[in-house]
C-alpha cells in the first residue's frame, strides 16, 4: 500500500500535522495565545507567516495549534463510532432476531440528517468537545452499523463459516476469528471517512456557534471569528481552511488506499484499467 | 481449413511471463471435430482464445508462430478484419452460459442483434431468422421464448441460445470451450447430441474443448493432448484412447473413475502440474512420470510420430513404452497379490 | 448383518418461498421431501443427483445446519434433533463434514495449522495441540512446513486435504462428503479419493458421498442413492445397482455419462432425457420423474410410487411403476 505515492503523501501529510501540533509549545516562534494590540489584522509576514487575527494573535501558530482538538475530536469520533458500529453491525448480520430491532432503530437513526442531529445534541448537552464527541459519534455509528451488516450478511453464507459451525466453533469464535478479519477493509476504510467527515462537522458545529467553546483555538472556532473580516483580512479564513481540505483530503485518500490494498478487486479494476490483467490466472 | 503453427502465447504477469501456450501446430480439416483436452492450467482455453484473438492485449502477446485461416494469418489482421472474421467465420461459445449474455435485453433482441451484424437483411427476415435458429437449437416455444429474459432460462437452456448466436453468422468452424463444463450430465447429453445434429446440418468444424475425456470420446475426430502449455500427443480418437503412446495420457486414462470400470483402487498421478512460470528443464511431465529417467530430466522431448497422424512428446518410443507399460502392470499385479 | 450407524426417516425440509403480498398461503421449496435412508457402519453410502435434487440440503441437515421440517435422524440408534444445545455440541464431534469447494471453505485469513486445529480448540482438547495437528497434516499427505501457510499458498487438491484434516481432527465417526472432489482436476481427483479410501479403512469410518458423478461414486459407495426433486429415486447395494439399475431416472443418468472409450461409446445405446428439472417450489403430481420419463403411463401422473422392493433382492429399493426390467432393450429418445 506504501508503495504508492499518493498514500505516502496523504499519510506524511497527517504524521506531520500530529507531531507537529503535539510539540507545538516547544518549537513555535511565536506563542499563539500572545495578545498584541499593536499587530491587529496584519497580513503575512516573515515574522508572522499566516498573518495575524483581530487580537494581534499569530495565526500560524493557531493553525497548528488548533489541529490538536479537530484531529483528537476526529480521532476519538472515528474510534468510537467504529466500535459501536461494528459491535453491531456484527451482532446484526449474524443474528436474524437482533438485526430486526436493531436495523430498525438505525434505519430510524439514518432518517435523520447527521449534522441536524448532532446540532440538536450539542444544543441539549451544551457545546464543549466531550459533548461534541458524543454527539458526532452518536451521528456516526449507524451508518458503520449498515457497512458492518452488509458485509456480515455476505460473509455468513461463506462455507469457511458453515464448516466453522460444523466443527462446533462457538458464536463469539466465529465473530472474532472467522467473520472479523474478513470485513475489516470495509471497517477501515469507513473508519478514515468518518474521521475526515468529524472533522469538517467539528468545524462546521464550531462555525455555527454551537461547537467546542469560543476560547479554545480549533479551525472552526477560527473560521467562526475571521469570517467578519473575510474582506479586510482573508488570510484569517484562508489559512484554516487550507489545514481543514488539507486534513480531509489526506484522510480519503488514505481511505482510498486501504480500500484498493484490501479489496483484490480493487486491485483487478486498477490493472484492467491498465490492461494489464483480464482473468486472473488462478481462474482459468 | 485452419492451420496454426508454432503458436506460442504469453501473457505477463506480475510475477513474471506465463507461457500459456508454448510452440503449439495443428490444422482442423473442414467437417471435423478437433478435441482438446487437458487440465485446469494447461492453457487449452488460452489456445482456444488465441485463435479468436480474444485474449487482451496487453497483458497477452503472441511473441511466435501463425493462425492461417483462408490463406490469411489471424495475428496479422487489423481488429476491423478480425471482426468480420468473427461470427461470419469462426464462432465460440464459452463455459458459463449467463455471463456470456446480456442480463437486460431479451433473448429474441440479442440474437436479432447477432443475425443483423453479420447479414445484410431486414429486421422482419432476422425475426423469422431468429426464431428457426432457437428451433434449431432445440428450444420449445420458440416465438414467444424470443421474449424472455436470460434469467428466465435455465443453464442447459442458455447454453441452447449462445450456441444458436453463435451459428446467426452461418460459421465454417465453432469452437467451444468447456460447453457443458457447468451442466448436469443429463442436460450435458442434450448438449452435446444437438452439437453433433447441428455439425451435421450445417457442415461445420467443430473444436471442442474439454477436461473430460469421455465427452471427447463421444464428440472428437481427432485429439490434442495438453500439458502445460503444449501439445503433448495428438491422434485420431482411437489412437487416443487404445493405441496411448505419451505416459501423461495413459495416467490420465488410468487416473479416471470409470463408470465402464470395474470397483477398483484408481491408480492417480503424484504431484501436481508444473508452475508455468517456471517449468521444469526436461520434460514437463517428468517429474510426475512413473517411467521418468535421467534423461527425462534433461531432455526436452519434441512431438515425434508414433503412425500415420499419430505424434508423441517422449523419448520412449513406442516400443520401449509398450514395454514399460508391461513392466509397470506386473508390478501392480504382483502388488495385489 | 451390519449394523445401521446412521437411519434417516421421513426426512422432509421445506424452505418457505416469499409469496406475493397478498398471498397468505405460503409456498414451500420441498428441498427434501420425505427421505429414508440407511447407512451402515463402515460402509460408504453414495447420494446422486442432479443440482436442485436436495442433496446438498439433506447433507446440511445431518450435520445440523439446518433443522429439518419433519422426520428424523437416528445416529447410533439416538435421534439427534431437538436435542439441546450443549448436546448438539457433543453430537456434532461424530460427524463432520468435508465441503464440495476447497477455495470458499477455508478461511482466508487463518493459516493451515489453524483452521485444522479450530476443532481441537472448540472442543477444548488442546493437549499436545500443535503435535496433534501435524500428525493430521501427515496424514492427509501434507508437510510438517505447510502449518504456516495460508490457503492461498495452496493447490486446489491440497487445499481439500487441509479441509479432510479438518474433519479428521475430532476422530469422527461418520464424515459427510459434500461433492469433495468435483471441482478438482482429474489427475487430483484421483489422489483424493484414494487418500479418502485410506482413511476409511485405517479409522473405520462411515461415508455419506454426495455427488453428481455416478462414475465417482462407483469407485467409493457401497450402497447408492438416486435423487430427484428431493425424493429418493432408487436406492441399492452398488454391485445390483450399476449392473441392475431399474428406475428409467437412473438409466437416464447411466447412460449420460460417456464412455472415455470410443470403440465402446459408439456401439452404445444411449437414453437422453428431454426436458428440464422443474421447479422444487411446484413439482409435479403423482411421480416427481413423470414428466421427463420416457416410459411415463397415465398412472404416472395420478399416484405416487413407493420406495419398495421389485424383485427378489429386498435391499434394492425403486420408487417407480414400471421400473426397467434387465435385459429389455432401453427406448431411446435420440431423434
Amino acid at each position: 500500500m506504501l508503495k504508492k505515492k499518493r498514500n505516502l503523501i496523504a499519510l506524511g501529510t497527517l504524521l506531520l500535522l500530529t507531531v507537529a501540533t503535539l510539540t507545538a509549545f516547544w518549537w513555535l516562534p511565536v506563542s499563539p495565545l500572545e495578545i498584541d494590540s499593536t499587530k491587529r489584522l496584519n497580513g503575512p509576514s516573515a515574522a508572522h507567516w499566516f498573518g495575524t487575527d483581530h487580537f494581534g494573535r499569530d495565526i500560524f501558530g493557531q493553525t497548528v495549534m488548533a489541529a490538536r482538538v479537530s484531529l483528537f475530536v476526529g480521532l476519538t469520533v472515528a474510534l468510537i463510532a467504529t466500535v459501536l458500529g461494528t459491535v453491531t453491525g456484527l451482532i446484526a448480520g449474524f443474528y436474524q432476531k437482533a438485526d430486526f430491532v436493531i436495523m430498525r432503530i438505525i434505519d430510524g437513526m439514518l432518517a435523520f440528517p447527521s449534522l441536524l442531529l448532532a446540532l440538536a445534541l450539542v444544543a441539549a448537552l451544551g457545546g464543549s468537545v466531550t459533548n461534541i464527541i458524543i454527539a458526532l459519534s452518536f451521528s456516526y455509528w449507524p451508518v458503520m452499523t449498515r457497512i458492518v451488516r452488509s458485509a456480515v450478511l455476505q460473509m455468513k453464507s461463506a462455507q469457511f463459516i458453515e464448516a466453522a459451525k460444523t466443527s462446533g466453533v462457538s458464536d463469539p469464535v466465529i465473530l472474532s476469528r472467522y467473520i472479523l478479519p474478513n470485513v475489516l477493509s470495509p471497517i477501515i476504510v469507513q473508519g478514515t471517512f468518518i474521521f475526515a467527515k468529524a472533522i469538517l462537522a467539528e468545524a462546521a458545529l464550531s462555525f455555527l456557534g454551537v461547537g467546542v467553546e469560543p476560547s479554545t483555538p480549533t479551525w472552526g472556532n477560527m473560521l467562526q471569528e475571521a469570517q467578519m473580516y473575510i474582506t479586510i483580512a482573508p488570510w484569517f479564513s484562508i489559512f484554516p481552511g487550507i489545514a481543514i481540505m488539507m486534513t480531509v483530503l489526506s484522510l480519503n485518500m488514505l481511505g482510498e488506499g486501504v480500500r484498493e490494498a484490501f479489496d483484490p478487486h480493487a486491485k483487478e479494476k486498477i490493472k484492467k484499467k491498465k490492461g494489464l490483467l483480464k482473468t486472473p490466472v488462478s481462474a482459468r | 481449413m485452419l492451420e496454426v503453427n508454432h503458436l506460442k502465447t504469453q501473457i505477463e504477469t506480475n510475477e513474471g511471463i506465463v507461457k500459456a501456450v508454448d510452440g503449439i501446430s495443428f490444422r482442423v480439416n473442414a467437417g471435423e471435430t478437433l478435441g482438446i483436452v487437458g487440465e485446469s492450467g494447461s492453457g487449452k482455453s488460452v489456445l482456444a482464445h488465441s485463435v479468436m484473438q480474444l485474449n487482451p492485449k496487453p497483458p497477452t502477446f503472441y511473441p511466435e508462430g501463425e493462425i492461417i485461416y483462408k490463406d490469411r494469418n489471424l495475428l496479422t489482421l487489423s481488429e476491423k478484419e478480425l471482426r468480420k472474421i468473427r461470427g461470419n467465420e469462426i464462432a465460440m461459445i464459452f463455459q458459463d452460459p449467463m455471463s456470456s449474455l446480456n442480463p437486460v435485453f431479451k433473448v429474441g433482441a440479442q440474437l436479432e442483434e447477432a443475425i443483423l451484424t453479420h447479414q445484410k437483411i431486414s429486421k422482419k427476415e432476422a425475426r423469422k431468422r431468429a426464431v428457426e435458429l432457437l428451433q434449431d437449437v432445440g428450444i420449445p416455444d420458440a416465438a414467444q421464448r424470443m421474449q424472455s429474459y436470460p434469467h428466465q432460462f435455465s443453464g442447459g437452456m442458455r447454453q441452447r441460445v449462445l450456441i444458436a448466436i453463435a451459428l446467426a453468422g452461418n460459421p465454417k468452424l465453432l469452437i467451444a470451450d468447456e460447453p457443458t463444463t457447468a451442466l448436469d450430465v443429463t442436460i450435458q447429453a442434450q448438449i452435446l447430441d444437438l452439437l453433433l445434429g447441428l455439425q451435421k446440418k450445417y457442415g461445420m468444424a467443430i473444436i471442442l474443448i474439454s477436461h473430460d475425456l469421455g465427452v471427447i470420446s463421444q464428440m472428437a475426430d481427432r485429439v490434442l493432448v495438453m500439458y502445460s502449455g503444449r501439445v503433448v500427443e495428438e491422434g485420431t480418437v482411437n489412437d487416443i484412447f487404445h493405441r496411448t503412446a505419451m505416459p501423461y495420457t495413459w495416467s490420465l486414462l488410468r487416473s479416471l473413475p470409470r463408470i465402464d470400470g470395474g470397483h477398483q483402487r484408481l491408480i492417480h498421478i503424484e504431484g501436481h502440474p508444473p508452475n508455468l512460470l517456471a517449468p521444469p528443464k526436461g520434460c514437463n511431465f517428468a517429474p510426475r512420470c512413473p517411467f521418468a529417467t535421467e534423461t527425462c530430466l534433461a531432455v526436452d522431448p519434441a512431438l515425434s510420430p508414433r503412425g500415420e497422424g499419430h505424434q508423441a512428446a517422449c523419448v520412449l518410443t513406442k516400443e520401449e513404452f509398450n514395454e514399460k507399460k508391461k513392466e509397470w502392470e506386473a508390478v501392480k499385479m504382483e502388488g495385489v497379490r | 448383518m451390519p449394523e445401521p450407524i446412521l437411519e434417516i426417516r421421513n426426512l422432509e425440509m421445506f424452505f418457505p418461498v416469499k409469496g406475493k403480498v397478498f398471498q397468505k398461503e405460503k409456498d414451500f421449496v420441498k428441498a427434501v421431501n420425505g427421505v429414508n435412508l440407511k447407512v451402515n457402519k463402515g460402509e460408504t453410502l453414495g447420494i446422486v443427483g442432479e443440482s436442485g435434487c436436495g442433496k446438498s440440503t439433506l447433507a446440511r441437515t445431518l450435520v445440523g445446519l439446518l433443522e429439518p421440517t419433519a422426520g428424523d435422524i437416528l445416529f447410533e440408534g439416538k435421534s439427534i434433533l431437538g436435542s439441546g444445545r450443549k448436546q448438539m455440541h457433543q453430537l456434532r464431534k461424530d460427524i463432520q463434514m468435508v465441503y464440495q469447494d476447497p477455495y470458499t471453505s477455508l478461511n482466508p485469513r487463518m493459516k493451515a495449522g489453524e483452521i485444522i486445529a479450530a476443532p481441537l480448540k472448540a472442543y477444548r482438547m488442546t493437549d499436545n495441540l500443535e503435535r496433534r495437528v501435524k500428525e493430521l497434516m501427515d496424514r492427509v499427505g501434507l508437510k510438517a512446513e505447510d502449518y504456516a501457510k495460508f490457503p492461498h499458498q495452496f493447490s486446489g487438491g491440497q487445499r481439500q486435504r487441509i479441509g479432510i484434516a479438518r474433519a479428521l481432527a475430532l476422530n469422527p465417526k461418520l464424515i459427510i462428503l459434500d461433492e469433495p472432489v468435483s471441482a478438482l482436476d482429474v489427475s487430483i481427483q484421483a489422489q483424493v479419493i484414494n487418500l479418502l479410501e485410506d482413511l476409511q479403512k485405517e479409522l473405520g469410518l462411515t461415508y455419506v458421498f454426495i455427488a453428481h458423478d455416478l462414475s465417482v461414486i462407483k469407485h467409493i459407495a457401497d450402497q447408492v442413492a438416486v435423487m430427484y426433486l428431493g425424493k429418493i429415486m432408487e436406492v441399492s447395494d452398488s454391485e445390483s445397482f450399476y449392473q441392475d439399475a431399474r428406475h428409467p431416472y437412473t438409466n437416464a443418468l447411466l447412460s449420460a455419462i460417456p464412455f472415455p472409450d470410443p470403440e465402446k461409446e459408439k456401439k452404445r445405446r444411449r437414453l437422453v432425457l428431454g426436458g428440464e428439472l422443474p421447479s422444487p417450489a411446484d413439482p409435479p403430481s403423482g411421480c416427481v420423474f413423470h414428466t421427463r420419463c420416457p416410459l411415463a403411463q397415465d398412472r404416472c401422473k395420478m399416484e405416487i410410487p413407493c420406495l419398495e422392493p421389485k424383485d427378489e433382492n429386498t435391499e434394492h429399493l425403486v420408487s417407480c411403476f414400471y421400473p426397467i426390467h434387465h435385459g429389455t432393450p432401453v427406448p431411446s429418445e435420440n431423434n
